[in-house]
């Protein structure tokens, strides 16, 4: 399975990863990616059928909590860590025409 | 007296207790070694010795007031990069987190704050806890303070450094699938993994959820448990986190490994591992069967499935856990982009770096609508089987022993170029997580060119005192010897030495 990651996978996983690959990135990432998954394909010699997926190793429960507020504001620090801010609030590039 | 740095976490925190020593002269201790030792070393990515001080000069009241007794008060300690502290910057040794000041403390930090002990600074690490070597962090590499031309492993390799350097008592890690164990094993240190959900993970920056732990690295068993002692307890900020019976770990300090069961996973020393590294493991378990355990070989099995399973998982984990780093609240930001998704895209590009990039592909990729059955759901049946292979070890043995890594620390820039090279590295650590199990790396000989070995101890889930109580023993037994901090002048001529 040499050729699983095509120039569209590549193209594909860019857009999902948000992430921006020039000419030369993009052949490294899709022989990167091919050598992991054929690595991952071991996997493929343990008969898993009748397994359940296990996500964590302990049984997790959502843990419910009253919806108030413990933490104080923190509206200044945490604006202060924005790359740019303007009135209170977080700016980003215009995103309705 | 014996040099400050020199003693351990609990020595130190005694003579401050007795008055003995103060803990503002402990402080300045601390940032006297790290002064002298950072340029070489670069253990830290950040020091605070201004705050340090005030601290110390604080805690030194609370301890003579009374308010504060326990055995860290006025101890020095330092901090992964990765674990949020208010008024100190956390970047992840990332680009993208440069200037990344947390508005909140992680809970171990609070906890540890409470205790007494003095955070002087954050230590470096691979970023966003992606690597073995510490050389991907964007700050610059940390070197092995048994040799520089060395990597201190990681991806906690400041953490573990800046110990096995005295400059500070001891620090807290992450460990996701290797990140404490493997960097105290280059360099000699002591770290405990301990069982999932015990530590809160509130303010670690999420890596892999489901796997990432913070613990402690010091210099021996005795500290590691008194820092486990303080940090770990149920947090209700942390969903995962576990209401355990006992957090008295220190209680298992007890010299007494008789008729205690330990089982030795033949898979763990097949040809991979050095011949070095497995003679120093063969001879620590004749230790501790000399003492009276019960020591018997066994098959665990699927151990070479663990990191590819692990790839998947921690992978798939991070390409959502690291979808917040957009350039809008936190972070950096590029310049010159077109739109907001051109923002992103380049703000994302810039900020990570390569490991980084590729973990986070990797989990796209197999989270991917067509994929996520083959590689993820598969990847989690694994997990499951790993998880029960471990389980029916318990039903024999009470620990497992054996290497932390099949080497010792790899020369500097010999592993980065072959990624997957480096991962196997991981193999005797990595399935450790996957079950969610307590394990620990615990000093136990060195190699011909004086490189630190350790030994892992893994125990049952929520069975942290019974891998205490063997390490101890098996300090105990051996006089301490692996037990010690860097030599000061550790400039082992190998300059010429071949890549290993």
């Amino acid at each position: 399975m040499a050729d699983r990651i095509s120039d569209e996978t590549i193209e594909y996983i860019g857009i999902l990863s948000k992430l921006e690959l020039g000419g030369t990135e993009k052949e490294a990432a899709k022989a990167d990616m091919e050598q992991m998954l054929e690595y991952i394909d071991t996997l493929n010699g343990l008969d898993t059928e009748g397994i359940e997926p296990m996500t964590h190793a302990f049984p997790i429960y959502n843990v419910f909590r009253n919806d108030v507020v413990e933490n104080g504001d923190e509206s200044a620090r945490t604006l202060a860590n924005a790359p740019v801010q303007k009135e209170g609030g977080f700016v980003v590039p215009k995103t309705i025409g | 007296m014996t040099d400050i740095m020199e003693m351990t976490a609990v020595e130190l925190g005694m003579k401050i207790k007795t008055r003995e020593l103060s803990a503002v002269e402990v402080a300045k201790a601390a940032l006297a070694r790290a002064e002298e030792r950072e340029q070489e070393i670069h253990s830290f990515l950040s020091i605070d010795g201004e705050s340090a001080l005030k601290r110390a000069g604080e805690v030194q009241k609370q301890i003579e007031d009374g308010t504060l007794t326990g055995p860290l008060a006025g101890v020095p300690a330092g901090i992964k990069d990765n674990i949020c502290t208010r008024g100190m910057k956390t970047t992840c040794a990332s680009k993208i987190l440069e200037n990344y000041n947390p508005t909140y403390t992680a809970e171990a930090v609070q906890k540890l704050e409470q205790s007494g002990a003095v955070v002087i600074g954050k230590t470096n690490m691979d970023e966003f806890a992606m690597g073995s070597t510490t050389e991907t962090s964007y700050f610059g590499v940390t070197r092995n303070p048994w040799n520089p031309c060395h990597v201190p492993g990681g991806s906690s390799g400041g953490s573990c450094a800046a110990v096995a350097a005295g400059e500070c008592s001891f620090a807290l890690g992450s460990d996701t699938g290797g990140s404490i164990r493997q960097p105290s094993s280059f360099c000699g240190v002591t770290g405990i993994k301990p069982t999932y959900g015990t530590v809160s993970r509130y303010g670690l920056i999420a890596y892999g959820s489901s796997l990432d732990q913070i613990g402690p690295v010091a210099r021996d068993v005795t500290d590691c448990a008194a820092v486990l002692d303080v940090i770990a307890g149920h947090d209700n900020k942390d969903s995962t986190s576990v209401a355990r019976g006992s957090y008295d770990f220190s209680g298992a300090l007890i010299d007494d490994v008789k008729d205690m069961k330990i089982g030795i996973p033949r898979d763990y020393f097949g040809s991979g591992l050095d011949p070095e590294v497995k003679d120093a493991i063969v001879r620590a378990a004749k230790v501790l069967e000399e003492k009276g355990a019960d020591v018997e070989e066994f098959d665990l099995g699927l151990v070479d499935y663990a990191i590819p399973a692990y790839y998947v998982i921690a992978s798939a984990e991070a390409s959502s856990n690291l979808s917040r780093f957009d350039g809008v609240k936190y972070g950096y930001r590029a310049e010159g982009y077109d739109g907001l998704h051109g923002m992103y895209k380049k703000t994302r590009t810039e900020g990570f770096g390569a490991e980084v990039k590729r973990r986070i592909m990797l989990g796209s990729f197999v989270l991917s609508s067509g994929y996520y059955d083959a590689y993820y759901l598969k990847a989690l049946k694994v997990k499951a089987l790993i998880k029960q292979a471990f389980d029916r070890a318990f039903e024999r043995y009470d620990i497992i022993l054996g290497p932390v890594a099949p080497t010792t620390a790899p020369k500097l820039s010999s592993s980065l170029d072959d990624p997957l090279h480096m991962y196997l590295g991981d193999i005797y650590t990595i399935s450790v997580n996957l079950a969610g199990l307590p394990g620990m790396s615990v000093p136990a000989g060195y190699d011909s060119k004086g490189l630190p070995i350790g030994m892992q101890l893994i125990g049952g889930c929520y069975k942290e005192k019974d891998i205490i109580r063997a390490a101890y023993a098996f300090e105990c037994a051996t006089d301490k010897i692996y037990v010690k901090a860097a030599p000061p002048d550790m400039r082992i001529a190998d300059e010429g030495e071949e890549g290993r």
